[in-house]
């Protein structure tokens, strides 16, 4: 760019200014006090571009800050992917079936299916249990709610998002984890007969423990998520259906549900690419084990982010390369997740900028 | 022959159902203490649970009578819009609940240790027996950390902003503009692992006689890659809101694009930029794993981010929740208190800025 003038090279009408700004040095730029004149008349009639000029340099210098996103990316896979391979490389099981945790013996057998699995439940409770209130209350704070409560309302929940996972960890530990084992015990009595209830016990360190943190911690992200989008329904469908004698539900069934699906969908996804790589609050409640078991309320469970925190105290190199392994197919599982989501939220603004 | 002839019951406007007929509040109250008594009598009387039961089978009872007793006085539409909304407004208490709880155990258990030794102090040489301690060193951490990812994160997302709203153009703009989002959503962990790869053992080495080392400096470089998205994303929207005469009429002057974007463009949108840095900041305070990975966490005082472990609040907090000590929860929680308060401080404060912001709405 600059490097050529398209237009004004032969422009020569009259004005010496066409060339003028060839006649200075490299890098010596424009400052405004000897700005040059524009020269006048003809193409030439725009300020010149010099070949090197502070807009030059400014817009290269925004032009690698925006790649630097790129870059960082990319690096961080080809970095994870280059820690990773002498790991995998020693590794003497299958690490896409094995189950066990086993990287600093002189054999080292490790697996990231046990890990995997349990990332995918806690994610999947969290998810069934904060969805449901997560919209419940976008409905209240968007069409329910007077304007007096929800404005705060949703200031709170704004503020909630912000709050720690350490401190949701230590109080799912601390406070939760009791209610949690009676209910457990409760279930395990009534419903021991199904699978998922069953067990002998020690309940409450479970899966259902953490889940349910996770589900407080999802929480605050979908709710404000998809109050944002139940707040963009146009006014005029809800108006339409309220004056077709459809009562509140009705509208919001027939309005607004409808339309806030894609953008209720891409904040569901959002939720959990974060309940995914969640890891301190999953560290500090779940009793790890290293089995498949859709138990949910035994003590067990484990997350690919939570081995990360609880094992890498002791990890030696072949340890840290697992680990990192373990970092990198969590790392794809987000990635994935989350360009889901975000292209569903491109699909739908396009559709919508165009609509309007 | 014309629709409003057919019979459609409760759609056809008669002087029966012109004006509907509300349920009284008095018949709403009435099936709700129906219901918790019954629930009360069949739980407690069977002996199967206790109040909490009592409140669950009480309210999915009150939601059944209410929808019945709604549906004989008001009609089935009417009925299911009072179930859905009394549903909605349940969902919310239950919400509440949990998080009052966090908010009350925060207070009541982490004003136990809120005390001067507490930030005065670090934990050197504090064993396992010992009631004292504090967060001295994490607190220095913490800031150190935080305060050199903000001066790098700051420039490069506000540059990579402006890239994306006054130069970017075409497919290359749009595949940055979408990484950005998509980088949002990075696990802290997974950041935490990139700077371990890349800084802890591969750089680092080339600085201590080839031995990897864990420093604040690693630490900070990992809260860059979780805050620079979230500035970008931020400066970005705010530069948008930038009403396009502003530019044009310093076009208009003369003034370079450079320029008008460095004495026009910025200064009309500092205030929303600040208050995505806020809340950039806020976020990166509280992040636990990957100062875990790459600060390594210490007992003393550190002041020195290039060298040697270092300690943060959020890594205080867990790892005194991991210790064996009977005094280490009291510390974890009054850690965990101060956190909080730093980032809500940070939080609210940003929070008001934007709310004093002209641009935004």
């Amino acid at each position: 760019m600059g490097e050529y003038p398209s237009r004004s090279v032969n422009a020569t009408a009259g004005d010496s200014g066409v060339t003028s700004g060839y006649a200075r040095g490299a890098g010596s730029g424009v400052s405004p006090s000897s700005y040059q004149e524009p020269p006048l008349g003809g193409g030439s009639a725009l300020p010149k571009k010099t070949r090197f000029s502070v807009e030059t340099g400014f817009r290269g210098l925004s032009t690698a800050a925006g790649a630097m996103v790129l870059v960082i990316i990319i690096a961080i896979a080809v970095f994870l992917v280059s820690k990773a391979v002498p790991a995998l490389q020693a590794n003497t099981a299958n690490f896409l079936t094995e189950k066990t945790w086993f990287p600093n013996d002189a054999e080292p057998v490790f697996g990231i299916a046990a890990l995997a699995f349990g990332t995918v439940l806690s994610s999947i409770i969290a998810l069934i249990v904060a969805v449901p209130i997560a919209l419940a209350i976008a409905l209240f704070l968007s069409h329910y709610a007077p304007r007096r409560l929800a404005t705060p309302l949703g200031f709170v929940i704004d503020l909630l998002a912000a709050v720690p996972s350490v401190v949701f960890g230590l109080w799912g530990r601390d406070v939760l984890q009791v209610p949690v084992r009676n209910f457990s015990v409760w279930l395990n009595e009534y419903f021991g007969w199904l699978p998922i209830f069953g067990g002998e016990g020690p309940f409450g360190q479970s899966i259902m423990l953490g889940g349910l943190v996770l589900a407080i911690m999802v929480l605050p992200i979908v709710t404000s998520l998809s109050r944002e989008v139940f707040q963009q329904t146009p006014g005029m469908n809800e108006e339409a259906a309220l004056a077709l004698g459809a009562t509140r539900w009705e509208m919001i069934r027939t309005a607004v549900l409808p339309y806030g699906k894609p953008g209720v969908i891409a904040a569901v996804m959002l939720g959990l690419g974060r309940a995914l790589g969640e890891t301190i609050a999953l560290a500090l409640t779940l009793g790890i084990t290293f089995n498949i078991s859709f138990n949910l309320i035994e003590n067990g469970g484990n997350s690919i982010a939570a081995n990360i925190a609880n094992t890498f105290g002791e990890a030696n190199a072949t340890g840290r390369g697992a680990l990192i392994a373990s970092g990198l197919v969590l790392f794809a599982i987000t990635l994935v997740v989350n360009m889901t989501a975000r292209a569903i939220i491109y699909r739908r603004r396009e559709f919508r900028d165009s609509a309007a | 022959m014309s629709l409003l002839e057919r019979e459609v019951p409760g759609v056809v406007m008669t002087p029966d159902n012109i004006r509907s007929r509300k349920l009284p509040v008095i018949v709403n109250v009435l099936v709700a203490v129906a219901a918790f008594a019954v629930a009360a009598v069949i739980v407690l009387g069977a002996g199967i649970g206790n109040w909490v039961l009592v409140a669950v089978i009480g309210l999915i009872l009150y939601l059944v009578g209410l929808n019945i007793a709604a549906s004989r006085v008001e009609g089935r539409r009417a009925a299911r819009n009072r179930t859905m909304q009394a549903l909605i407004y349940s969902a919310c208490v239950l919400a509440v609940l949990p998080l009052a709880s966090v908010v009350w155990t925060l207070l009541s258990k982490g004003l136990e240790r809120l005390d001067g030794a507490f930030f005065g102090t670090s934990m050197n040489n504090i064993g396992a027996r010992d009631p004292e301690g504090g967060a001295y060193h994490a607190i220095i951490g913490t800031l150190e950390q935080v305060g050199i990812a903000t001066l790098i994160a700051v420039p490069l997302g506000v540059l990579g902003a402006i890239y994306l709203v006054e130069y970017g153009r075409g497919r290359f703009a749009n595949t940055v503009r979408f990484f950005v989002d998509v980088m949002t959503g990075i696990p802290s962990i997974v950041a935490g692992l990139f700077i371990l790869s890349f800084w802890v053992l591969i750089v680092s080495p080339w600085f201590n006689d080839g031995n990897p080392r864990f420093s604040g400096f690693a630490a900070a470089l990992a809260l860059t890659v979780l805050m620079l998205p979230t500035i970008v994303r931020s400066t970005e929207e705010m530069l948008r809101l930038v009403p396009g005469p502003l530019r044009e009429g310093s076009y208009a002057l003369g003034v370079p694009q450079w320029k008008t974007i460095l004495k026009v463009v910025l200064p009309t949108a500092l205030p929303g930029i600040v208050t995505g840095v806020m809340l950039a900041i806020a976020r990166a305070a509280g992040e636990t794993a990957p100062v875990l990975l790459v600060a390594g966490g210490a007992a003393a005082i550190n002041f020195d981010p290039f060298a040697g472990n270092q300690q943060s609040l959020a890594l205080f907090v867990y790892q005194q929740a991991g210790d064996a000590s009977r005094y280490a929860p009291a510390r974890a929680w009054t850690a965990a208190l101060t956190l909080v308060a730093l980032v809500l401080i940070l939080t609210i404060a940003a929070k008001l800025l934007a709310r004093r912001n002209k641009l935004s709405r």
